[in-house]
């Protein structure tokens, strides 16, 4: 495989293309990766992506495992900061600010770019308090009605709210795992953030908690501007409106979600999408 | 047939290895009950020493433990989490940190007189404590903060990192989220190393004659600059008289000292079963 079949096209080509049928194609990004480098000590795990994610759509990252995937979505909220040895060479820009750039406010950032993991991972506090959490230590939670209503309104928005409205003040962890997922979401709802990642939300359910999951990104979408890492080519196709293909630490397609499936304009991501490897 | 042959005779010889370590100690207990238990009285828990081993009792000592335990507990625990909170999570993983690391855990095997020799000439000495509470409690402290701070990391290190990046990912500071979810979350293992090493600390005796605790005082410490004595010093003063009557005295004094160390063990227990059912 040589380098240049596996450059990146900028979205720009895409959008262009896209502009009659796609209206958010002509939006600002939200999310723009410039000559992005990542490395763990000396291993470099994410070579030279440059990608235009567009506000309020779903942005489906894909690939093998170890393609580096995950590990660029947790360069959008700078969650690999606290890795000890992880150096990343180049720009992100959110809202046209570069979030690696000097005198950055970390917390501040990773208020706004909410994040969802793979493995649920509720707090071992009543389910009030998971919600009620990010609004207490970001200043927000203001009066005690005011506090109750938001989480409300998160819990709603995570389509969570009717089934643990009795009991609030029970555990979380005594929720199943596709209602602690769907919590974990509201908590990362709860502070109002523009963007949220989804690493593998969806991997450790089952089918049904599953397909509650891709229901509520396809709703969430409206608010927020959305990118999920799944291992899963059948959920990326539902899901998502774009679809980013990652191989071996590079960004190889980047395409409408339907062109990438039905259509795509590499020979990597064709193998890819139609299961001949991964 | 041989391999559950084989089970078997290991499970026979693992209950009975714990018979034999059980059976010693009931045996002990037995013993020093037989020799004590007729002294035990309220006036012997209230009574303070006399010449006369009837009329001796062991309030200034009790006192003096207790007192000399809490002065301890409130000087190594503060400083033991806060270093421990420190090399986990703040400090860097570079040399320094691992001979720090290294000499911590070499701290926590060095043998108690030789805390007391340092307490002696820091704490007594140098800095004009004298043979107070606070001297021998500064003593001890030293002596039980490697096992604090070993026992806090333990506890901090068991906290799932999915934890912490739950709480990053919501906009936590690095504080916030040690405060509000490492912490509690480490609580137990915290509490129970805690009241390990204190209930170490209560039975030490070592340091505590070597910095000049008296073993005859006839009064109850009222402030952290008074002159004591602790229960194993008094035991020991008890024990090394040639009057049997002191020879009863020392095992209730025993009687005592244990009653206080399972108390405390009990205590610990309770609390770890406590906060980890309010986890899960």
């Amino acid at each position: 495989m040589s380098e240049a079949a596996i450059v990146p096209r900028s979205l720009a080509d895409v959008a262009a293309r896209d502009k009659d049928q796609q209206p958010a194609g002509n939006l600002p990004p939200k999310i723009q990766a410039e000559g992005l480098n990542f490395f763990y000590d000396e291993t470099r795990a994410l070579a030279d992506i440059s990608i235009a994610i567009q506000p309020n759509v779903v942005t489906a990252f894909i690939g093998p495992s170890g393609c580096g995937k995950s590990t660029f979505l947790r360069t959008l909220n700078r969650m690999n900061d606290i890795i000890p040895g992880a150096r990343v060479e180049g720009k992100v820009l959110i809202d046209d600010s570069d979030i690696y750039g000097p005198g950055v406010d970390v917390v501040g950032l990773r208020r706004r770019v909410g994040m969802v993991f793979q493995k649920s991972n509720p707090f071992p506090k009543s389910i009030f308090d998971n919600v009620a959490y990010g609004l207490r230590i970001n200043g927000m939670a203001g009066s005690r009605s005011d506090l109750a209503a938001r989480v409300e309104e998160s819990l709603r928005q995570a389509a969570l709210w009717d089934e643990v409205k009795d009991r609030l003040d029970a555990s979380a962890l005594t929720l199943s795992g596709g209602q602690q997922q769907r919590l974990c979401i509201a908590r990362a709802l709860a502070v109002r953030p523009d963007i949220l990642l989804m690493d593998e939300p969806a991997s450790a359910l089952d089918p049904i908690a599953t397909q509650r999951i891709e229901e509520l990104v396809y709703d969430l979408k409206k608010t927020y501007t959305i990118v999920i890492v799944t291992h899963n080519m059948q959920q990326a196709a539902r899901v998502s409106d774009y679809t980013a293909f990652f191989w071996l630490g590079r960004l190889v397609e980047y395409d409408r979600t339907d062109k990438m499936f039905t259509n795509p304009t590499e020979k990597l991501t064709e193998d890819y999408v139609t299961g001949r490897f991964g | 047939m041989k391999r559950r042959l084989l089970d078997l005779g290991f499970q026979a010889l693992a209950l009975l290895i714990l018979l034999l370590a059980l059976g010693s100690l009931a045996a002990l207990i037995a013993d020093v009950w037989a020799d004590g238990a007729s002294r035990l009285s309220w006036a012997f828990l209230t009574g303070f020493p006399s010449r006369r081993a009837a009329d001796a009792g062991i309030y200034h000592a009790l006192t003096g433990s207790i007192f000399v335990i809490l002065v301890t507990g409130a000087l190594a625990v503060p400083i033991g989490v806060a270093s421990a909170i420190y090399l986990e999570e703040y400090g860097r993983r570079n040399f320094m940190a691992r001979i720090i690391e290294i000499n911590i855990t070499n701290l926590a095997a060095v043998p108690s007189i030789i805390y007391g020799l340092l307490g002696l000439g820091l704490f007594v000495r140098a800095m004009g404590m004298g043979r107070s509470v606070m001297a021998g409690a500064s003593t001890l402290a030293l002596l039980v903060l490697p096992v604090v701070i070993l026992a806090t990391r333990e506890a901090l290190r068991a906290v799932p990192s999915s934890i912490r990046e739950g709480s990053y990912a919501l906009g936590a500071t690095k504080w916030q989220t040690i405060w509000f979810q490492v912490l509690p979350i480490a609580l137990p293992g915290i509490l129970t190393g805690m009241i390990l090493a204190l209930s170490r600390a209560i039975g030490e005796t070592a340091p505590l004659i070597s910095i000049g605790a008296l073993t005859f005082v006839a009064f109850a410490p009222n402030s952290i600059w008074s002159p004591f004595t602790v229960l194993p010093i008094q035991i020991f003063n008890w024990v090394s008289r040639p009057q049997v009557e002191f020879q009863a005295n020392a095992a209730a004094g025993i009687l005592v000292l244990l009653s206080l160390l399972l108390t405390m063990n009990a205590a610990a227990i309770w609390l770890r079963d406590h906060y980890q059912k309010k986890l899960s």
